[in-house]
């Protein structure tokens, strides 16, 4: 029961002089729970700050963001984040990152390391328990990342380009193993990209936005059965329909 | 052209082997027959061109002087006392500039507030400090202490103000997320781990001007001018006895080293484990 609710949100940018970007505006958006929907649009659009506002991390002038009914006031372990940059902290082993969150809750020693190993195992990283994150690839890092976020059990899992950062092929991995996480944790997922291709293969949903001002272009549902043939005929359709959007969306404006 | 027929490959790797081991065996006897030429030079100019003793004594008259101090016993004191002096400058300096560097950097307001201070008083050099050692302390090891502790105090405080301030910012979002969102837990959890690096290496320098002050605040006599090697250091040259003055010398270098070796192997081991993979700057 983690539906997401974002409605009228606007968030203005202030800048020097008179003139203030247009981020977001008059964002409303629906997320029903263990929905996953993929935000896509070109950069600038604003799809980061709409996450990060979600997140707690950034707040709206005006709208508001729910989870559960719930008003979002600040960030909030409730929702989980994954980060495009390497966000692990360097000076804990991967055991103890993911240990973090449950160590900030106040779990005791044991169940934090019976807890973290847990999803230690569900990323297919348990060689790897006391290693550094300087040890690691870009795809462990992202993978303990995403352990990490999930090891607080939240609502929601929201995640910023988490795969933006990797090689075509580590890439198409991690999206598997993320539909493969999503079928098993049932989490919401709000996920970022500007790889249609990406969106196209991961979402219940695709959420198209326009730049500048940020507005919300068009809203897809994605009706291709998983797992999903990115050489499929469907989904070159489907991928060209959401590429002729956002051009549209871009003259439009 | 016509170059040589390629090496099977194990014999390659074992050529490459023995080069690689005959280099760090070259380096450390160049840097052997170094310290020995320097030592026939010195012992050949002093006896040889200067023939002074009091100007310039040489290799041997040293070693005598050394093994002379070392029979009367009182160099472990000098030894102690000056350590003393340094551990009371340093302790003070660790316990007042870690925790005012990340306040500093942390709390905004807090630094406008102190920062134009820091930048008056930082720029004094610490050994102007040694009147006011001498009348606030007297003269004891608190005073030479206090010299110390200005020396240490200013590289501490700025390397972990710095650190403070370069936190990066996904760190500090992700321990937000995570739950971790209180200024205390997130300094304690977050940002001082991750300023670690910057913290140890102020350390570093800090222990390395501690060290010259130690010096100079005993040479006035702040230390109680009794005991101590900078002390001793200006005993004999007012003595006259200038081998054991180059014996105090080499030892407040070699003790110097030691202590920097120490700390970085130290360091090193234990708080940097997780930079192995990062390029030291």
């Amino acid at each position: 029961m983690s539906g997401v609710s974002i409605s009228h949100v606007n968030r203005t940018f202030a800048k020097e002089g008179p003139e203030s970007t247009v981020a977001l505006e008059d964002i409303s958006l629906e997320i029903a729970d263990e929905e996953f929907v993929c935000l896509v649009g070109p950069s600038g659009c604003g799809k980061t700050t709409l996450l990060r506002i979600v997140a707690g991390l950034d707040a709206a002038n005006s709208g508001t963001v729910t989870v559960d009914g719930e008003t979002i006031t600040g960030p909030d372990p409730k929702r989980g984040m994954v980060f495009q940059e390497y966000s692990l902290f360097p000076w804990r082993t991967v055991l103890g990152n993911i240990a973090f969150g449950l160590e900030m809750k106040g779990e005791t020693r044991e169940a934090r390391t019976r807890i973290a190993e847990e999803y230690l195992d569900l990323v297919g990283l348990v060689q790897f328990r006391n290693a550094y994150p300087f040890e690691l690839s870009g795809g462990m890092r992202q993978r303990v990342a995403i352990a990490r976020a999930l090891a607080n059990n939240p609502d929601v899992l929201l995640m910023d380009e988490p795969f933006g950062a990797l090689d075509a092929q580590t890439r198409n991995v991690m999206q598997q193993e993320l539909l493969e996480i999503w079928e098993k944790t049932k989490k919401t997922i709000i996920f970022v990209t500007h790889s249609v291709d990406e969106a196209v293969f991961l979402a219940d949903r695709i959420v198209v936005l326009s730049p500048r001002p940020g507005r919300i272009c068009d809203n897809i549902t994605v009706d291709l059965s998983r797992p999903r043939d990115r050489t499929s005929v469907e989904f070159a359709e489907l991928r060209r329909h959401v590429l002729n959007l956002m051009q549209q969306c871009r003259l439009v404006r | 052209m016509r170059g040589l027929p390629p090496l099977p490959a194990r014999q390659g790797r074992d050529l490459l082997f023995m080069k690689e081991h005959w280099n760090t065996r070259k380096g450390t006897l160049l840097g052997i027959s170094a310290i020995i030429a320097t030592i026939i030079l010195w012992q050949a100019v002093a006896d040889l061109i200067v023939q002074n003793r009091f100007y310039l004594p040489s290799f041997t008259d040293v070693a005598g002087s050394f093994l002379d101090l070392v029979s009367r016993g009182t160099l472990l004191i000098d030894f102690e006392i000056s350590l003393l002096h340094f551990a009371i400058g340093l302790g003070a300096a660790l316990v007042t500039a870690v925790p005012l560097g990340v306040a500093m950097g942390w709390y905004r307001d807090f630094d406008r507030f102190i920062n134009p201070i820091v930048e008056i008083l930082r720029p004094v050099p610490p050994l102007a400090w040694i009147p006011f050692a001498i009348i606030w302390f007297g003269l004891t090891h608190e005073s030479a202490g206090f010299v110390i502790f200005v020396g240490c105090f200013f590289p501490i405080l700025i390397n972990t103000y710095t650190g403070f301030k370069s936190v990066p910012r996904v760190f500090v979002e992700a321990g937000k997320v995570l739950g971790c969102t209180r200024d205390i837990s997130l300094i304690r959890y977050i940002a001082f781990p991750s300023a670690i690096p910057s913290i140890t290496a102020g350390i570093r320098i800090a222990m390395g001007v501690g060290w010259m002050c130690l010096v100079a605040a005993e040479l006035f006599g702040a230390g109680g001018g009794k005991y101590g090697l900078g002390q001793k250091l200006w005993w004999y040259y007012n003595l006259h006895q200038t081998s054991n003055v180059v014996v105090y010398m080499l030892l407040l270098g070699l003790i110097g080293l030691v202590i920097d070796m120490v700390f970085r192997h130290y360091i090193e081991g234990r708080v940097e484990r997780w930079r192995a993979g990062e390029v030291r700057t």
